[in-house]
């Protein structure tokens, strides 16, 4: 299937992505090039294939529910591009 | 100065041990080299300042008789690995300014182990890209240079460019490579030096940039095989801060590494033969079968069904991995931001001005294929199909020990070149993604070089954990090719 301008603009605004009206055309291209290759899937039977989503062979270890780190929230937000004592400053979100 | 840079990492770790020559020198050197070699843009950071001073700390435990595996060699990383108060930007804009404060598990053992870092090389945006041209800080320019249109600059490949051009350009002993589809590989192949991608989980991915999780995996990038061995072992090993991180023991690389490969079976898949495909790359590959078979193995001819479907598996369950990583670069926490009207319009627009055109094409294909209504059409297939590409290689390896291909479909093209539509870049991938995919090891060797006199490499692949393998066919190839060309520019070095 083929994507239009409308839905790729929604993919946008679902990626919180903005994508400028001049961009929105050429975006249209390629995504549809991308797709139109990645598409040659259909041709391949899957049935009865179990989907693999990791190639590790192990199950994923769990550990204890403790804390086992923190207790530096100033190298935590060393890099935040704002912030107000120990916490991160956003935009207000709440009027 | 010449004759420092012309060690590898195996003689420079001699000559260091046997107190021939000083940390401090050859760090120089390298600094030096860095200096004179700036046009290939292959660092985005050059660390001189802490590079001397760990030489120092070297020296000063050579001097004792002490220090580990990697005393006193400087290598480069490649900056898309978390180094504690150095910039790391994954070439990115909206990493600007980002310095971690803590260190990447993968550097974090290579300075335990007494490596000296030169600084942090450049590659493609979040490391999607086969040519290091979606660089925010310009591509990176391969040292090497064709015999025809000469001049003209060519991509040390992608994504792991600037330290395939570093190691290339012997402005760096050895470098730190991230493998998701081929960046190791490819860049290898085209800069004429050693890449190992190492199966997947044998080196932690704690601290480095994620761009896929199920595929990321970080390897070496040297000038031979046997320093390729010595540095994975460094780099490696369990680590509980990855969970996908393998808690198989590594075995020791260098031992099995001389052993040959007579009576080995090594499988040559038939669906690599495909359309288009330069008679020069045919014809290495022929070559480098006639090196293994005359070294006493057995060669045979094997079949990975699915091999076409690599590719287009790779661009759905990349790109989705991608979306889901990449979602936490909203300019809250670290990097760039980009003001708005409110909160989504601020994430909005950091997004758009901090990403690059190839990482946003990645983003939206990734939210598409995992929205609802087109998960089960695009992502679960893809992840079905994976299955088949991994059972093909589990059949093949039930016969064979090793596989060899070539490593990239063409030799180094122009800076500029492939630009023009995103899947023509995507092709350069063709023989790497399919290991990838599976999980396993592969290795890119130089082999010879092209009719426009560019290095070509072979590639090696081995059952999962088996590196030692990997390594004893790449040392048999390396043996037998015998590449000694060098770029022009290394002339009078």
């Amino acid at each position: 299937m083929s994507l239009d301008k409308a839905t790729v603009a929604s993919i946008a605004a679902l990626a919180r992505l903005r994508v400028p009206e001049e961009r929105l055309e050429p975006m249209v291209a390629d995504l549809n090039t991308i797709l139109g290759f990645v598409e040659q899937l259909d041709e391949v039977d899957t049935a009865g294939v179990e989907p693999l989503a990791s190639v590790t062979g192990h199950a994923l270890p769990q550990r204890d529910d403790v804390v086992t780190d923190g207790g530096y929230p100033e190298r935590v937000t060393a890099n935040a591009p704002d912030r107000v004592n120990d916490f991160y400053a956003v935009p207000k979100v709440v009027e | 100065m010449s004759a420092l840079l012309e060690l590898d990492l195996i003689a420079a770790r001699d000559a260091l041990r046997a107190r021939k020559i000083t940390s401090t020198e050859l760090t120089a050197a390298y600094l030096a080299r860095i200096e004179a070699t700036a046009g290939l843009n292959a660092f985005i950071t050059v660390t001189a300042d802490k590079a001397m001073a760990m030489a120092a700390a070297s020296d000063a435990r050579l001097a004792k008789g002490e220090g580990g595996a990697l005393e006193g060699l400087p290598i480069a990383i490649k900056d898309l690995f978390c180094t504690e108060g150095v910039l790391t930007t994954a070439a990115s804009r909206i990493l600007d300014g980002f310095k971690p404060t803590y260190e990447s598990t993968v550097t974090g053992n290579l300075w335990r182990a007494g490596a000296v870092m030169l600084g942090k090389t450049n590659m493609d945006e979040f490391a999607m890209g086969s040519s290091s041209g979606t660089s925010f800080y310009g591509p990176a320019i391969n040292p090497w240079r064709g015999a025809q249109d000469a001049g003209a600059p060519l991509v040390p490949g992608g994504s792991s460019g600037g330290s395939a051009a570093a190691v290339a350009g012997w402005s760096a002993l050895a470098a730190t490579g991230t493998d998701t589809g081929g960046s190791i590989r490819q860049p290898a192949s085209f800069t004429g030096i050693v890449g190992l991608k190492p199966s997947y989980g044998r080196c932690s991915r704690w601290g480095i940039v994620a761009f896929a999780s199920s595929l990321d995996q970080a390897g070496p990038m040297t000038r031979t095989v046997r320093d390729a061995a010595v540095m994975l072992s460094a780099m490696a090993g369990h680590d509980p801060k990855d969970s996908t991180s393998a808690a198989e023991a590594l075995p020791d690389l260098e031992a099995s590494l001389e052993a040959g490969v007579k009576g080995l079976r090594i499988g040559v898949p038939a669906e690599y033969r495909v359309d288009g495909m330069p008679s020069e790359i045919e014809e290495i590959w022929t070559r480098g079968i006639a090196w293994l078979r005359d070294a006493g193995a057995e060669i045979v001819d094997i079949s990975l069904p699915h091999t076409r479907y690599a590719l287009p598996t790779y661009y759905i369950v990349a790109p989705a991995e991608a979306s889901s990583n990449l979602a936490r670069y909203d300019g809250v926490r670290y990097g760039l931001r980009v003001e708005g009207e409110n909160l989504s319009a601020m994430y909005a627009n950091t997004r758009g001005a901090g990403f690059g055109a190839e990482v946003q094409r990645r983003v939206l294909i990734g939210t598409y294929v995992l929205s609802a209504g087109y998960y089960d059409a695009y992502y679960r297939k893809a992840q079905r199909v994976r299955a088949l590409i991994r059972r093909d290689f589990d059949e093949a390896f039930g016969k064979v020990d090793a596989i060899l291909t070539p490593t990239a479909p063409s030799d180094a093209f122009a800076v500029g070149a492939n630009e023009d539509d995103p899947v023509k870049m995507y092709l350069n991938d063709v023989f790497t993604v399919p290991a990838s995919l599976a999980g396993l090891p592969g290795m890119s060797v130089p082999a010879g070089l092209s009719a426009r006199g560019l290095p070509l490499g072979l590639q090696v692949l081995g059952r999962m954990f088996d590196e030692p393998m990997v390594l004893r066919v790449g040392r048999a190839i390396e043996n037998a090719a015998a590449f000694t060309a060098r770029p022009a520019m290394l002339e009078g070095v």
